[in-house]
């Protein structure tokens, strides 16, 4: 199966119902996205396809239908996102293993709107999990991220 | 490491009775330090100082040995060694280097002993000596208790100014210029003229002269990293998907591996099919482990399909089936023959209670899941006189130990690459994973083995938090609290969690008093007694451990008592703390908090106070009920740990511990049916979501004398602190965790 994985178009052998998520971790090796569920329920394992936030645990190999687009490709240590600038400033990260998604679920919903209400915030954010409880700062990094857009 | 390994296979005390029975080995051992072991893989021209420090013509390398999960202790270490070095943040690399004895710890040993953080009697701190002694003995490498700084910050920063005399010395010898006209400055050694010699370049000279140790520490007021907002060294690379974890760990050649084990924990495997899972596409094999079967495949995912077609007949649990078993043993604990130890007895606590209508209650605290967010992993290969581990863990020589029992290697042969991890909040003191890997590993040799669990592995097998019942009795009298004797019946967490490690705990449990009788209040007669109830399902460390129990039960009695007696709930806190460091932490949130003023219509208040690893922590709750359901507001707490490292870390810390201990105050409880948790996945628990966490205001005290850690000690304090907002602002008394069996939240 063909894909496009951060621009690079990849080649697996894998059966139409392997989840994206293993495809990318296992077979290509691209393990910046996480696996923490399996079933929907943490986002961690989010990554865009065709510019959409999915939950990569839950896509099987054969129903992804654009260019995937991981946390190393939204941005590196030498060329950040706006939204990855934001999460250093804050000092966002604890044990981080939630942040990949956290992060690529941010830089979704401010592709979508530049200017999200706190409300807008909470709700799409609130599907992502962090057991460290790093949840306030990730609230004031969307926000400082939304505004580092609109000026940039 | 053999002799020290028979030692603690022979019995670890963190009881009294390590004192009772007398612990035999002489002054002037324990004084020695452990030799360094970095000298050995030194090559030409590289220079160590101490087992901290590593300098070679290329690059200045900083050991962290303390395991980081998140808390940000590796930055924090090699931050401590880097301001006595004059090292920028940056200027070096760090690693968790190999486990040794030259890393035991010298704060989780004085925690051990049976005494009040804020005692500094004589008598009290020779019993720390003796705790800490012993961990030095042992050579106990740990990281837990919220030690980390603790035991780290002044030794760190001595290795940092050891490292630096000794270049200046050696600077002073290639050159002939005297040491006292030489200065240090971003990773050089900085001549009278200006000339700058790089560290680097000092290296070859360096190992050539003995280590510098007389030296002094900076003051306070020299400090330019410690108590500044500083960049964790990681912050980066977890930013951009590029820090790999145990469970991201690549080599080459490696297989993918799951297992299922009885979900009955510790119950046998009666017998299994594999036929169908053998045939599917991708799978090595299907081995029968301890309790259970792994499968090898070319992908993890490959590797979970095939494990869930393997048919298998469980056998029973080895502990009651059923969840209401458990409660009726702990209920039937408080008598004479589980007495475990009377902690505290203030007053006459009999004669108070005598001829008075006392205040009665009972609590109770469930079992909770661990469940940070990476699943537990390890990759581990065998060869034939080695043996690899990458994983994270908080206990890397007792993880040598163990892996070394089952491939039946020595425990130095078995080489530990420690991990950043995914979270722990005590998963990862665990050797249960660690050993099915090996199992597998040591039947395919040569083969590295990542072993993934899935969730809902992770679950099944996880060993929870201990539960606990309480039952208090309380008196008030002129409008104050009088008496509290409060009794706490729960499993023993250390016995069950060190037992699984061939140790014991000869003297009583100290986290069946956690949270309940550490703390500074003077009440007139107060009494806290624990009681052992023989093990129930197997128990482990939680983060904080006991004191999230104790805590709530003790805090919340409290406040039950404050209300009858019709005192305000800061107030008569405040009055009753006679700890100097405590009182000012409760003036402080009540400061933040402005307590007493105005709050928007619906909206009320509470407070609570805990002290847990010696750091007393104030928090206020403030909760509205639109359309009933409970709303968390906003939240305001205060903590003093002596000296705050790093605010920034310190902050996130603190509010990370508040969301933590709201979320399962809140929602999480594992419970047993038919001998399995019934939770199985975060849907069946996941704590706190954003949408419900509270605005959170941290402020970090420094009042106190000892530092002290504060991964831990945010947390205790959470669920009483929302549990009282919540009395007063709809009336009703929860009692018990988790919450949302009783009231409803937004
Ligand atoms: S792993 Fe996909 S949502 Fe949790
Ligand atoms: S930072 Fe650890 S799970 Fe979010």
């Amino acid at each position: 199966m063909q894909f496009v994985v951060n621009g690079q178009p990849r080649v697996a052998d894998v059966e139409e119902d392997m989840p994206l998520l293993w495809v990318l971790r296992d077979e290509l090796g691209v393990t910046g996205v996480k696996f923490g569920c399996g079933v929907a329920q943490c986002g961690a394992c989010t990554v865009h396809v065709g510019g959409v936030p999915v939950r990569s645990c839950q896509m099987r190999a054969g129903d992804v239908n654009g260019d995937i687009t991981t946390i190393e490709g939204l941005g590196t240590p030498e060329h950040l996102h706006h939204v990855q600038e934001a999460w250093i400033e804050h000092q966002v990260a604890q044990c981080g293993y939630c942040q990949s998604g956290q992060i690529m679920q941010a830089a979704a919903l401010l592709t979508r709107t530049s200017n999200p209400s706190d409300a807008e915030i909470d709700a799409v954010m609130s599907a992502n999990l962090c057991r460290c409880g790093t949840y306030p700062r990730i609230r004031a990094a969307v926000r400082s991220a939304a505004q580092k857009l609109r000026g940039a | 490491m053999a002799s020290t390994g028979k030692i603690a296979r022979r019995g670890f005390m963190l009881g009294s009775a390590a004192l009772a029975g007398g612990v035999a080995f002489g002054v002037y051992r324990v004084q020695v330090p452990y030799a360094n072991p970095l000298i050995s893989d030194l090559q030409d021209n590289e220079a160590s100082f101490n087992p901290w420090v590593i300098v070679t013509p290329q690059q200045i390398t900083l050991i962290t040995p303390h395991g980081d999960k998140g808390q940000g202790v590796a930055s924090a270490q090699a931050m401590l060694i880097a301001e006595e070095m004059d090292l920028d943040m940056g200027q070096f690399e760090i690693d968790f280097g190999k486990p040794d004895k030259a890393y035991w710890n010298r704060a989780l040993g004085e925690d051990g002993a049976p005494v009040l953080p804020t005692d500094d009697s004589f008598g009290a701190e020779a019993q720390r000596t003796v705790f800490s002694s012993l961990f030095k003995m042992l050579g106990m490498q740990i990281t837990g208790g919220s030690s980390s700084i603790p035991d780290s910050f002044v030794k760190l920063r001595e290795a940092g100014a050891v490292a630096r005399e000794t270049l200046k010395a050696a600077a002073a010898k290639q050159t002939g210029i005297a040491v006292d006209r030489l200065s240090t400055q971003s990773g050089a050694v900085i001549f009278p003229d200006g000339t700058r010699i790089p560290y680097t370049e000092l290296a070859g000279t360096a190992a050539d002269i003995a280590p510098v140790v007389d030296v002094a520490l900076r003051t306070p007021s020299e400090w330019r990293l410690i108590g500044k907002p500083v960049q964790r060294l990681d912050i980066v690379a977890k930013s951009t998907g590029t820090l790999d974890y145990g469970i991201d760990v690549q080599i080459a050649g490696m297989k993918h591996a799951t297992v299922i084990c009885n979900p009955r924990k510790g119950g046998v495997m009666n017998a299994f099919d594999a036929s169908a899972a053998q045939q599917m596409r991708g799978v090595d094999a299907v081995l029968e482990v301890t309790g259970g079967i792994a499968v090898v495949a070319d992908n993890t995912w490959r590797a979970m399909q095939a494990a869930m077609a393997v048919q298998v007949d469980w056998g029973p649990a080895p502990y009651p089936a059923e969840q209401a078993q458990h409660w009726a043993e702990m209920e039937a604990s408080f008598t004479k023959d589980r007495l475990d130890k009377v902690w505290r007895d203030d007053g006459d606590v009999d004669d108070a209670l005598s001829g008075v209508d006392a205040i009665t209650a009972q609590y109770r605290s469930p079992y909770v899941a661990h469940q940070p967010l990476e699943p537990l992993n390890a990759v581990i290969r065998v060869s034939e006189d080695q043996v690899d581990v990458w994983t994270g863990h908080q206990m890397p020589r007792f993880l040598q130990q163990q892996v070394a029992q089952i491939t039946g290697h020595d425990s130095d042969q078995v080489i530990f690459h420690n991990q950043f991890m995914g979270g722990s909040f005590g998963h990862r003191l665990e050797f249960d994973h660690i050993k099915r890997c090996a199992e597998i590993a040591v039947n395919m040799p040569g083969v590295p083995i990542k072993l993934t669990y899935s969730r809902e592995e992770d679950f099944a097998q996880d060993f929870p938090r201990h539960p606990g019942v309480a039952r208090a009795k309380g008196v008030v009298k002129d409008g104050h609290v009088h008496a509290i004797d409060l009794h706490w019946a729960a499993p023993s967490i250390v016995a069950s969690q060190f037992g699984r490690i061939g140790m014991s705990l000869p003297g009583p449990d100290n986290q069946i008093a956690a949270g309940a009788w550490n703390n500074s209040y003077r009440i007139p007669h107060y009494r806290m007694t624990g009681y052992r109830v023989p093990e129930l399902a197997p128990v482990s460390s939680w983060r904080a451990v006991g004191a999230p129990s104790g805590g709530f039960f003790f805090d919340t009695f409290l406040d039950e008592l404050i209300h009858r007696a019709g005192a305000d709930p800061m107030d008569e806190r405040i009055r009753l703390m006679e700890h100097d460091v405590s009182r000012k932490v409760l003036k402080e949130v009540a400061d933040m908090s402005s307590w007493g003023g105005d709050l928007p219509d619906g909206s009320a208040r509470g407070v609570a106070f805990v002290e847990s690893f010696g750091v007393p922590v104030a928090m206020v709750v403030e909760v509205s009920t639109p359309n009933g359901a409970i709303k968390i507001d906003k939240a305001w707490i205060a903590a003093d740990v002596g000296t705050v490292i790093d605010p920034v870390n310190f902050e996130n810390l603190v509010q990370g511990g508040v969301v933590f201990g709201l979320g399962h105050a809140i929602n999480s409880e594992i419970t047993y049916s038919d001998g399995m948790a019934e939770q199985s996945n975060y849907y069946d628990g996941d704590g706190l979501r954003l949408y419900q966490t509270p605005e959170i205001f941290v402020r970090g005290l420094e009042n106190g004398e000892k530092i002290c850690g504060i991964g831990e000690p945010p947390v205790p304090v959470a669920a009483p602190a929302l549990g009282n907002a919540i009395f007063a602002a709809t009336g009703t008394r929860l009692r018990e965790m988790p919450f949302n069996k009783f009231v409803d939240f937004l």
